[in-house]
């Protein structure tokens, strides 16, 4: 068993060495410019990118000529977001997404904003899911775009795409959706589930960082977008800039391991998080299930531990690599602005780890994972003092903290 | 992030957990910080005469937060209460070498001194009026 212990799938995978073995003749030996039309050189590499097209499609249920390439799944926010918007400004300005959203969803629209957009943020349910009706409830006559996850990085929860898809289609407002946690661990058909737009990072999915796509549909409607980047019109004029060869090889790859593999895969990380859960649930109590038991990724299990931070929680279990919804490990002094807008409670937004379970987790580092979890848990609620008042039975929810910043 | 050796220390061996009876007349407490802010540190002392003879604390709280009240509770041991009340939150930052992020928990640890010197003196002052 390798330590530290790796479970934050969620943050980032490591490449299948599949992945890489397909990649490599594409650095040294057909290293063509898949836009060069009078050689060799750049025949192969060109087929060598309309292969992984087609094998991204197939993940998706696309056509392989709705795949536009990018750096990743920023870049394709970006692109869709704005582009669209741009494009379809004339037909509003009215734009819906979700409190829970990436934050370069988020971002992307306050950036529109104020370029003179105007865009309601639904709040998700408690569990993170936003209903069909609720978008129903927001669009308006100048609705052009609604931005929508498939399933949230955080908590895991996955919306209900196909019917947000099939309202967007019924009232002529396109619809993108974020699938970058998704795509490779449930079923994503763009055809069936009415999208209109969507992006996907190779890093999440076993293949190469600083490498994704935005699907970009043809027909019914075609979408039309304004290209956020100038340059030769590479990818329909949509996004210019040379091909990054190996990675689109390597990103072609991951999908169909993905698409193969799906089945099997999303089975056994669902089992090994369900264990993961079922252990810490039986050997702790006041611990909460984030997120929505039934509707959610098989691959995360997002948990807050009540009474304990959750940045002194990650240190106490150094040898499991995870990820913490407390304000202290990342760059802002805010709490997780996900579990904000599910209304969780700052207190046990701060005490929530995300655990992500991928290809290369076995049984039994979750066990060793477990163990060191509930150790860490335990020892740090023998100093706390919420924990203290918890077992006195006072709720330190109904205390008036004196409270400094 | 990177944490100092001293910070680990007292993460992993921190000095004086505990609880000390917080209605006995000669036990001041503290509690500073909410549960919101994603820190809470309770620190109490046992005075004898105008001396700090025992102090005890939990912290709910990062790392950081964590060293900088065992910290707190190591260095006022044995010190007078007016010694303890001018220990200063640099002092800590230095000692435990916290990078500015990290600046708010020494403050709270200073802070829970003071609320725990406060309550000493107020009970104190109402036992003598009493």
């Amino acid at each position: 068993m390798k330590l530290p212990i790796y479970m934050d799938y969620q943050a980032t995978t490591p490449c299948d060495p599949r992945v890489v073995e397909a990649m490599l003749p594409y650095f040294t030996e057909s290293f063509g410019n898949a836009a060069s039309r009078n050689h060799r050189y750049g025949w192969e590499a060109e087929e060598a990118v309309e292969k992984a097209r087609e094998q991204i499609a197939a993940l998706i249920g696309a056509n392989p000529k709705e795949i536009v390439f990018t750096s990743g799944s920023t870049e394709s926010i970006n692109l869709a977001l704005k582009g669209a918007a741009e494009m379809y400004a004339e037909r509003g300005k009215h734009i819906i997404t979700c409190q829970s959203e990436h934050k370069a969803v988020l971002d992307v629209a306050k950036h529109l904003e104020q370029q003179g957009f105007e865009v309601t943020y639904l709040q998700p349910d408690k569990t993170g899911r936003v209903t069909a009706e609720a978008v129903a409830a927001a669009l308006r006559p100048d609705t052009i775009l609604v931005a929508l996850m498939w399933a949230n990085n955080e908590v895991g929860t996955l919306n209900p795409v196909r019917e947000i898809g099939a309202l967007c289609h019924a009232k002529g407002v396109l619809f993108f959706t974020d699938a970058t946690q998704a795509a490779g661990k449930v079923p994503v058909d763009v055809e069936a589930d009415h999208v209109d737009m969507l992006c996907l990072s190779g890093h999440k999915i076993y293949g190469p960082k600083g490498v994704g796509i935005l699907y970009v549909r043809r027909k019914n409607p075609r979408v039309r977008l304004v290209a956020q980047m100038d340059g030769g019109g590479h990818e329909r004029g949509m996004r210019s800039g040379t091909l990054n060869v190996p990675s689109i090889v390597g990103l072609g790859k991951a999908c169909e391991l993905a698409r193969l593999e799906m089945p099997e895969e999303s089975a056994r990380t669902a089992a090994l998080r369900d264990h993961l859960e079922q252990r810490i649930f039986s050997e702790l109590d006041f611990v909460y299930l984030n997120g929505n038991r039934e509707h959610r990724l098989p691959n995360n299990l997002n948990v807050s531990f009540a009474y304990v931070e959750g940045e002194s929680l990650i240190m106490g279990f150094s040898d499991v690599a995870v990820s913490s919804g407390s304000a202290c490990t990342s760059a802002s002094l805010e709490p997780s602005h996900v579990l904000r807008s599910m209304a969780v409670g700052e207190d046990l937004a701060h005490s929530s780890i995300r655990f992500g379970i991928g290809r290369y987790t076995t049984r039994e580092e979750v066990d060793f994972a477990a163990k060191q979890v509930i150790g860490a848990v335990k020892r740090l609620r023998e100093l706390s003092p919420l924990y203290e008042m918890a077992l006195e039975g006072i709720d330190p929810k109904t205390v008036n903290w004196q409270a400094h910043h | 992030m990177a944490y100092s050796k001293k910070v680990i220390d007292h993460y992993q061996n921190p000095r004086n957990v505990g609880s000390l009876d917080k209605s006995a007349p000669t036990v001041g407490t503290g509690v500073v910080g909410a549960p919101e802010c994603g820190d809470v540190m309770k620190l109490q002392i046992q005075v004898e005469g105008d001396r700090i003879v025992d102090a005890k604390f939990k912290t709910f709280g990062c790392g950081s937060a964590i060293a900088s009240s065992s910290l707190a509770t190591e260095w006022i041991k044995g010190k007078t209460l007016d010694e303890a009340l001018a220990i200063q939150n640099t002092q800590i930052v230095e000692e435990l070498s916290l990078p500015p992020v990290k600046i708010h928990c020494s403050v709270l640890a200073e802070d829970a001194i003071k609320a725990a010197v406060h309550d000493y003196k107020s009970k104190q002052a109402g036992e003598a009026k009493a």
